[in-house]
């Protein structure tokens, strides 16, 4: 029986995305394989390793994952570049400090601290609102107006609230982070949505990444199928990146507080789950995962 | 590669027009159809050649075989997997976890992680996760030293084994003291080959053959069949992380896609061989579970790392087709007492770690009620009808909450306060309250509701 190895190629291209501007800027998407698949073929780009900074002190992040950063994590800015010189590709800010149920801070408070790193930073910065799609609406388009021209990828935009944060996005020149509750359907409705408002070189793609235990399959699986869809198949309207914010979903669960190691693991074990399914940016919470999950993608593990 | 009905047929006597009846089919169309779904076994034909029967045989045997490692209750089946990507269909035969044991270990190391082996396990949505093998490793260059492990391992555990030893005859003297346990034998080359075939054909074992690459595989399973040898692993000597990714790939690309039997087996992995770093050793297992290994073996198991381990391959083998199901009952939260609230939600397994983790989060003491629900969330539970006022309400009387609470407050889900009036005709002694339309406002929402009872 002669073996002739089975390569595939794909005519689909994911978008590739820019976030951040001149020489800090990073590129994701770009490639036309799937998911680690260099051996058939160059990537533009590999996924990219963020560290999750918030406006809250930490609160609520177990003591095992805050304490390479116990002395800055009052101070936004030092701990994003704490971030950076522990090999971080970019930071991921978390405006938790905003949710009306929580300290409820103000859109131009908000505005004005990303504006602070953003100029403070030698590095791309992702942004997150608290999640609350009234709130985000006044926050998150406060901080495209705030950083204009800093090229920021702001996000979660849902289908309640998209509109008005993508105008203030595109007028602003920033990205979009687009999210739907783990469904592939709605993920596309709502891709296409935003194609009215913005090129697809500006949107990045939150299908949700949910803990190790907790619905990573169903995480996985999106993930997975949404590769194959854009590479695959080709679907113009599924061909953006995608980021896997997963390192707050990891260390809130019981498991991951009880025990440093296990934490360490549900961490970088659903991490590396997720870059396999299609992630383009992962978002971690602990510096020794970020380095681990780095030297995977670089091809030194 | 799967062949149809209709080419089977032709290939029946006298070009499948015989119809003599004696398979007890009535033609030879239908017994051709019977065989194609695996429904009937070749040789009930007792006219067909025994070339056709062997070649038939071939192309009706699934593209990766199952192997089963062991005996009795403990064996471990692996293989026998149909799809690149669980969202085609499932995987089917979760990978089997080993822990790896060197001869030249001290005894109470050895006996330490037997004893692991045996003992740790961990119960996860209903499920008992545990690792599943011994990897018994020469190293000490004495073999009988090796020979002494091994029967210690024998007595001590009634699990499948893997004798890992590169010396021929130590490994052949192993093997020949588990006689009747089918252990895994490894590593199988080009050098030893011959020999573990005699040695297997006396006293059955599973053959993991070693190669440098994928396409190295190939002559030797090639000979291991020619020989009736079918009871084999794969491993194509990934040296790191991608090259395994390629490797698992494309084993299981050319069994499934073309069809090419030589590497129609399932694999095996070595993270413990991989890197000496544990931190990585479980990053590269935990690769190898979603990308297609079969066995994988680490270099030690302790609670805290292979408990992670173990959800990721239960999540990653979870048919996509069947949602995770929570078992119907009330689930204490924070140490609840007889006041303290009532709540209720459907039993998707994620529904119910939502809901749970925020009334968690809450610190609010707290009885949720999960009710069965198909395994459905609580909106199409409802558009079902499998979470409405005339089905709650038994389930409320059945669960026993009555008796473990001294009030009668129930928080169903604002998504569904649409069923409050009927919940309320059907349970008229029960106060029906409707609760937050979203479970992260929770934790918000349940101490101000305490609060108001208590004001």
């Amino acid at each position: 029986m002669q073996y002739k190895a089975p390569l595939e190629t794909y005519t689909g291209r994911l978008k590739e995305v820019t976030i951040g501007s001149g020489r800090k800027a990073v590129r994701i998407g770009g490639q036309n394989i799937l998911p680690l698949h260099y051996f058939e073929g160059a990537a533009a780009n590999r996924c990219v390793v963020a560290l999750e900074v918030d406006d809250n002190g930490a609160a609520g992040w177990a003591g095992h994952v805050a304490g390479p950063f116990r002395d800055v994590v009052n101070d936004p800015l030092k701990w994003a570049k704490r971030c950076m010189e522990m090999g971080a590709d970019l930071v991921c800010l978390h405006l938790e400090g905003t949710d009306p149920q929580g300290s409820n801070k103000p859109a131009a408070e908000a505005a004005a601290l990303v504006k602070e790193i953003t100029g403070g930073l030698d590095a791309p910065l992702v942004v997150y609102g608290c999640g609350d799609d009234k709130k985000d609406i006044e926050v998150l388009t406060a901080v495209a107006e705030a950083c204009k021209g800093d090229n920021l990828l702001i996000g979660p935009v849902v289908k309640e609230n998209y509109e008005a944060i993508a105008r203030a996005v595109a007028e602003n020149g920033h990205c979009i982070i687009a999210q739907t509750p783990i469904d592939i359907n709605l993920e596309k409705e709502l891709n296409v949505k935003l194609l009215k408002q913005l090129p697809p070189e500006k949107i990045v793609i939150d299908p949700l990444s949910s803990a190790l235990g907790y619905g990573m399959e169903y995480s996985f699986t999106i993930m997975e199928r949404s590769r194959q869809v854009g590479v695959v198949y080709g679907d113009m309207a599924m061909q953006m990146p995608i980021i896997a914010d997963l390192g707050r979903e990891c260390w809130k669960i019981n498991q991951a507080r009880a025990d440093a190691e296990q934490g360490m693991l549900w961490e970088s074990i659903t991490a590396i789950s997720l870059l396999l399914a299609g992630a383009d940016i992962l978002v971690l919470r602990h510096p020794d995962n970020c380095r681990l999950l780095k030297e995977a993608i670089e091809g030194k593990l | 590669m799967a062949i149809k009905g209709t080419e089977i047929v032709k290939r029946l006597p006298e070009g499948g027009k015989k119809n003599c009846k004696e398979c007890g089919l009535p033609t030879c169309f239908a017994f051709a159809m019977k065989l194609a779904s695996g429904g009937i076994a070749v040789e009930k034909c007792p006219y067909i050649s025994p070339e056709v029967s062997r070649e038939l045989e071939d192309a009706l045997a699934p593209p990766i075989r199952p192997v089963t490692i062991g005996r009795g209750a403990c064996a471990l089946v692996v293989g026998d997997e149909t799809v690149l990507y669980r969202h085609e269909k499932t995987f089917v035969h979760q990978p089997g976890i080993g822990v790896l044991i060197a001869d030249d270990e001290l005894g109470e190391v050895v006996e330490d992680k037997i004893r692991k082996l045996r003992e740790l396990h961990f119960s996860w949505v209903g499920k008992t996760l545990r690792a599943d093998l011994l990897a018994l490793q020469y190293k000490s260059g004495d073999p009988a030293k090796y020979g002494a492990m091994v029967k210690k391992a024998l007595t001590a555990a009634d699990c499948p084994l893997m004798l890992i030893c590169e010396d021929t005859d130590t490994l052949l003297n192993a093997h020949a003291l588990c006689e009747g346990r089918k252990p895994v034998l490894y590593p199988v080359t080009a050098q030893n080959l011959e020999k573990v075939i005699s040695a297997v054909k006396q006293n059955p074992a599973v053959v993991a053959v070693k190669g440098a690459g994928v396409e190295s595989l190939v002559h030797l399973t090639s000979r291991l069949k020619e020989a009736g040898i079918e009871d084999v692993l794969l491993d194509p000597g990934s040296k790191d992380l991608q090259s395994a990714v390629r490797d698992q790939t494309l084993i299981r690309r050319a069994a499934l896609k073309q069809g090419f039997r030589a590497l129609g087996y399932p694999t095996v992995a070595f993270p413990c061989f991989m890197t000496a770093d544990k931190r990585r050793e479980m990053l590269l297992a935990a690769m190898f579970i979603p990308k297609y290994a079969a066995v994988i073996v680490l270099s030690d198991i302790d609670e805290h790392t292979l408990l992670p381990l173990l959800v990721q391959r239960l999540n990653i083998y979870t048919d996509p087709r069947i949602p995770m199901a929570m078992e119907e009952k009330v689930y204490p939260i924070n140490n609840p007492n007889a006041g303290s609230p009532v709540l209720i939600t459907t039993n998707w397994a994620l529904t119910y770690f939502i809901v749970a983790s925020e009334v968690e989060a809450s610190k609010v003491p707290a009885w949720l009620c999960v009710k069965e629900s198909g395994g459905l969330g609580v909106l199409t539970a409802w558009a079902a009808g499998k979470f409405s006022g005339d089905n709650i309400a038994p389930f409320i009387r059945k669960c026993g909450v009555e008796g473990m609470v001294n009030h009668r407050r129930l928080v169903i889900p604002g998504k569904v306060a649409r069923i409050r009036n009927e919940l309320s005709e059907a349970l008229p002694d029960w106060q029906i309250i409707v609760g937050p339309g979203d479970a992260n406002e929770i934790p918000a929402y349940l101490p101000a509701l305490v609060k108001s009872w208590k004001g």
